[in-house]
């Protein structure tokens, strides 16, 4: 049972990560290279605020600012320029997090934070949030669909220079993108560190990245459902086949790779293309 | 509809030049536009008419001078900006959102005051007021009947009406319109031009940008004329275009233009 609730964890905590870049890569059509970043600092920033005496509990809205925080200085600087822009500074960002991280002893240096301590919900309680915060993270992302915060999110994607026209200020909307999707990708990562007690700056590198556009895109960019479905199934499949662990960024680069080519709108796509009413899809249009 | 005090114009270019490195693209230009105006914008290829109307949506931010709209200056204002101050642009290059019908298209303009900030625009859900509105303008450019239907499979000519719709749910108190009639055919192109017409006699001021002489010289009240970025023309239309300074630009151009130009001065030469 242990394994099972261990699993769903899992599950939970790549959800939360994955809806949390659907929300920018998804929503509002910005590619980012370097969301593990984000969660990287919502887990360490859980990791020493734990090991500092704080209950598991508050050390979620702190990992949730920071990473928010982040995540707008880096949007200041990329979002106002080309959408591409991002993609390489949000890779760059990547890099140098986990390039400052390793040098720094005082975050556990090479070696990793280790011992961090119980959470203090028990397993099924700490599964049991996580699970209620996909929930929430799911409810909010549906409910944007459905606002014009949605709708002008999905101007934006498809053309931010007739956005423009339209009058809208299109960097303060992908600004605002930046920041939902960043900070909720920290609160992840504050799960993450109490799950796994463990962390190290491997686990927020380029190929988590990668690993969690994947999921969007399999999913199908910015279907809520789609990319539930894919985060919780492609968290799985390296536990459950180790060749899967081995060569991760071949079989994710691979998946990223065939989905654009036969079917950018990801398994939500191919659903709609051979059900075309299914409501999968059409979640939140009028 | 706002209006402006009395004797201030709507919009005021005060001697804008706007230069490309070592090209200037529109040289020292002045012109008003007034309350009520339907004001042609016309010159050969390449005389600076587009460059003038990024400088006034704000796309390029000119070199030296300035444009006012009510009095106010827009100097260094970005595009969404000068939107949301009361201007609207109808785009040459009709780019609808092809993933929603025409009508949601329209009420995604409709929704400016709902749009103005990320934060309202995730306070607000409700989309009937702006599907009412956008009805509103479908049925202003005639092609309400196409509502639902989605923008990816019109012809250019309801593509064209759309635009002009999305630039109408704006509610601006100015409107530019750059080549609204170019790629239709002369039936087409008659009647949208017509539909212009009667905007305009529903109060709205408009500056066109066209190069379909013919429908410009019957629609609008004024025209002003660039040539190589400079004016060289402002008027009456017909007064205008009887000057030689204009009737020469528009003859010795390249040869494709000069030609195109006859074809049409002469059709006016005869209606007059």
């Amino acid at each position: 049972m242990n394994y099972e609730i261990s699993l769903i964890t899992t599950m939970a905590i790549a959800v939360m990560f994955a809806l949390s870049l659907n929300l920018i890569t998804g929503f509002c059509g910005q590619i980012s290279l370097g969301h593990a970043t984000f969660q990287g600092i919502g887990a360490y920033a859980a990791a020493m605020l734990g090991k500092a005496g704080w209950p598991f509990l508050a050390t979620l809205p702190v990992s949730m600012v920071l990473a928010g925080l982040l995540g707008v200085i880096v949007g200041l600087a990329s979002l106002r320029v080309r959408a591409d822009f991002l993609a390489i500074t949000t890779m760059g960002v990547g890099f140098l997090f986990v390039g400052i991280v390793r040098q720094q002893e005082s975050l556990g240096g090479e070696l990793g934070v280790s011992s961090i301590p119980d959470h203090g919900l028990g397993r099924v309680g700490f599964m049991a949030l996580a699970l209620l915060m996909c929930a929430g993270i799911a409810a909010l992302s549906v409910y944007i669909k459905r606002s014009w915060m949605g709708r002008v999110f999905n101007g934006i994607a498809e053309d931010e220079d007739t956005m423009r026209v339209l009058g809208i200020d299109v960097p303060r909307y992908k600004l605002a993108a930046f920041a939902m999707g960043t900070s909720l990708a920290g609160l992840s990562g504050a799960f993450y560190t109490y799950h796994l007690t463990f962390i190290g700056a491997e686990s927020f590198g380029f190929v988590e990245s990668i690993t969690v556009l994947s999921m969007v895109v399999f999913g199908g960019i910015g279907s809520v459902p789609g990319v539930i479905i894919a985060a919780a199934l492609l968290s799985v499949l390296p536990a459950w086949f180790q060749v899967i662990g081995d060569y991760k960024l071949l079989v994710y680069g691979g998946l990223l790779f065939v989905m654009m080519r036969f079917s950018p709108g990801g398994m939500a796509g191919l659903a709609a293309r051979f059900f075309p009413t299914t409501p999968l899809v059409k979640g939140g249009k009028p | 509809m706002n209006h402006p005090t009395s004797n201030t114009p709507l919009l005021q270019v005060n001697g804008v030049t706007v230069r490309f490195g070592g090209l200037t693209a529109v040289d020292d230009v002045s012109f008003d536009v007034h309350q009520g105006d339907l004001l042609g914008l016309i010159g050969p290829n390449g005389a600076g008419k587009t460059t003038m109307m990024r400088a006034i949506i704000g796309v390029v931010q000119p070199t030296v001078g300035s444009v006012f709209l009510g009095g106010e200056s827009l100097n260094g204002l970005p595009i969404h900006k000068r939107i949301q101050k009361g201007m609207s642009l109808s785009q040459q290059l009709v780019r609808p959102l092809r993933d929603m019908s025409i009508q949601e298209n329209v009420a995604l303009a409709a929704a400016s005051d709902k749009t103005i900030s990320p934060l309202r625009a995730f306070l607000n859900v409700s989309t009937d007021r702006e599907l009412a509105v956008a009805q509103t303008e479908l049925a202003r450019v005639g092609i309400v009947s196409m509502a639902s239907q989605s923008p990816s499979i019109q012809p250019l000519g309801v593509l064209k009406r759309l635009e002009l719709a999305r630039a109408l749910a704006l509610k601006p108190r100015l409107l530019l319109l750059d080549e609204p009639l170019a790629g239709l055919n002369s039936q087409e192109a008659r009647a949208l031009a017509t539909t212009i017409a009667e905007i305009n006699q529903q109060g709205l001021t408009i500056v066109l940008i066209e190069h379909n002489l013919g429908e410009v010289m019957r629609i609008c009240q004024r025209l002003v004329v660039l040539d190589n970025g400079k004016k060289i023309g402002d008027g009456d239309p017909r007064v205008v275009m009887a000057d030689p300074v204009v009737r020469a630009a528009y003859l010795g151009g390249d040869a494709l233009g000069a030609s195109e130009a006859q074809g049409h001065s002469t059709l006016e030469t005869q209606r007059a």
